[in-house]
């Protein structure tokens, strides 16, 4: 069901962990499934120069968080709050549709660690509010499915 | 690669001998049971013949067994076949939260259609209380149907009680067994049942076929129309192959019964000790002696479960979980919900089911490798790491 893409990024995730004394972190949980994800951001002259994440979910979410940290690693603070949660989930060649869904906690959480460093650095904080992610590109819920 | 298959209540492998009777009623004695020619005859005494080792697998009479297309037809006919056939009597029906979505849609349906039903409790454990069964009853009720035994996490329902319970009140009563034949001693009269229902595809049998047990005098309307098969319970032409494919299973579950038990019982234990070994944290789900002997249902706190069985795929392993995650509609097991299990320990679930062919040796394969999955996907978790810091 899932991608060669999905299944290398779940079975060799990048950039697990979390980063001590983080310049900026973002936790979200998603109110789908009840999964959770924490992204810490390290910043240097406005770009990320290191990211990691904890996930608690599934293969789609372990995968997700993956490429979204490997999507904004070295970019500047403004490409990657534009990194959305469509971008990921094509990264990895598409997700299935019932897990739509779980690509959405990747980009929300990224983007919550770059607010969370913006208002950090209050000078910067007007700036923050300019960041508002690419808006109407969140996924709704794709429902469907039996059981066994 | 090792291969483990420990996903049995979901299905069984098709037994050697079960596949040669299916064969030949493919090959050679393939007529049509109603037919009066040899052809016929043929295929008639083939399905005579199973429907008498089904009735001696549960202790029924041969006339009192209706083969349907499966679990799922057996109970559906079970069900609507008493709402349509006792409509006029009463509107109400008494069944559990933990059942079967065979039963439980079923239920549902009927609810559509106008009639009424209660979906009882059950406790911690997924048991059922008699008492609340009592209670539930009025004057109106006209079938209460609770599951012999739990398919995800094994819990064995009290089931000669509620049936007491039901004649004393004259309610017709039906059970689930899909899970419980071959597992636990039924028989329909010492249990007191007036329907029960199973399946071949659990016993080592083939897909696509099942039985209603249909106690004598118990009426029931149809849910197929046609020709005069199955004494006008469930027109169409016999599925054959699969009917005498079922014939087999049954005759097999009921000689091997003894050794099959014990066998699932020792490797169920052992797996589920190779396991607490080596993971901690871990949690069992389900009544710890009330439960079937191939079932164990378990809790890895703070992993998800499709991540932990997709791991367990890639090493060979085939297990099944109750987390959100992994359901269609994202939501957990009903069941586990039902139990009052949190929803993110039911996140964790797992459901491993030993079948004839698990070894010693799987269950050490099976311990070792999901420790180094929970310690990889735990390593990975904000909960784990959360909790230890
Ligand atoms: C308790 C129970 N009831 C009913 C069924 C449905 O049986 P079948 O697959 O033969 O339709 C199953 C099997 O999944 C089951 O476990
Ligand atoms: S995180 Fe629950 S379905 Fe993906």
């Amino acid at each position: 069901m899932y991608s060669q893409k999905v299944m290398e990024h779940f079975t060799n995730p990048r950039n697990v962990g979390e980063i001590p004394d983080p310049d900026g972190v973002g936790t979200v949980g998603n109110p789908v499934c009840g999964d959770l994800m924490k992204i810490t951001i390290r910043v240097k002259d406005n770009r990320i120069e290191d990211i990691k994440f904890l996930t608690f979910g599934c293969g789609a979410a372990i995968a997700t968080s993956s490429m979204v940290t490997e999507l904004v690693k070295g970019k500047t603070l403004e490409e990657a709050m534009q990194v959305t949660n469509r971008a990921v989930a094509e990264a990895l060649d598409g997700l299935p549709p019932i897990k739509m869904h779980c690509s959405n906690l990747a980009a929300d959480a990224l983007h919550e660690a770059i607010k969370d460093y913006l208002s950090r650095n209050d000078g910067r904080k007007a700036a923050g509010e300019t960041y508002e992610g690419a808006p109407g590109d969140r996924e709704v819920d794709e429902r469907g499915g039996g059981s066994r | 690669m090792r291969r483990v298959y420990l996903d049995h209540a979901a299905t069984t492998p098709v037994h050697p001998e079960v596949v040669e009777v299916m064969r030949h009623y493919m090959l050679q004695d393939w007529g049509n049971p109603s037919s009066i020619h040899s052809f016929g005859r043929e295929a008639r005494a083939g399905v005579d013949e199973a429907r008498a080792k089904v009735a001696a697998l549960i202790g029924a009479d041969p006339e009192e067994i209706v083969f349907t297309g499966g679990g799922t037809e057996a109970d559906n006919m079970a069900i609507k076949g008493t709402a349509w056939e006792l409509r006029n009597k009463g509107d109400h029906i008494i069944t559990s939260a933990v059942e079967h979505h065979a039963v439980l849609h079923t239920v549902e349906w009927l609810e559509k259609q106008g009639f009424r039903a209660t979906y009882l409790p059950v406790d911690e454990y997924g048991m059922v209380d008699p008492g609340d069964v009592e209670r539930a009853i009025t004057s109106s009720t006209i079938l209460v149907s609770i599951m012999a035994a739990n398919n995800e996490v094994g819990t064995v329902q009290p089931v000669a009680e509620i049936a007491r319970i039901c004649r004393e009140k004259g309610v017709r009563f039906h059970t689930d067994a899909v899970q419980a034949v071959g597992q636990l001693p039924i028989d329909v009269h010492a249990l007191g049942v007036d329907l029960l229902s199973l399946s071949a595809h659990k016993i080592y049998g083939p897909k696509g076929v099942g039985v209603l047990y249909v106690r004598r005098g118990v009426r029931l309307t149809p849910l197929l129309h046609g020709g005069a098969h199955e004494r006008k319970r469930r027109a169409g032409t016999e599925g054959v192959p699969g009917i005498v494919g079922l014939g087999k299973a049954a005759e097999l579950a009921r000689l091997q019964f003894d050794q099959r038990v014990e066998h699932y019982r020792r490797v169920r234990d052992l797996l589920w000790e190779r396991i607490r070994e080596r993971v901690p944290e871990v949690r069992l789900n389900g009544h710890p002696t009330e439960r079937l002997p191939n079932n164990l249902n378990l809790s890895v706190l703070y992993v998800e479960g499709e991540s932990m069985l997709l791991n367990l795929d890639m090493k060979g392993i085939a297990a099944s979980s109750g987390s959100a995650c992994t359901s269609g509609s994202l939501e957990p097991s009903h069941v586990l919900l039902a139990m009052g299990i949190p929803h993110e320990v039911a996140h964790g679930s797992l459901r491993m089911t030993v079948g004839v062919s698990t070894t010693e040796e799987d269950t050490a394969y099976v311990g070792e490798s999901l420790g180094e999955i929970v310690d990889r996907l735990r390593a990975m978790s904000p909960l784990w790491n959360a909790r230890v810091r």
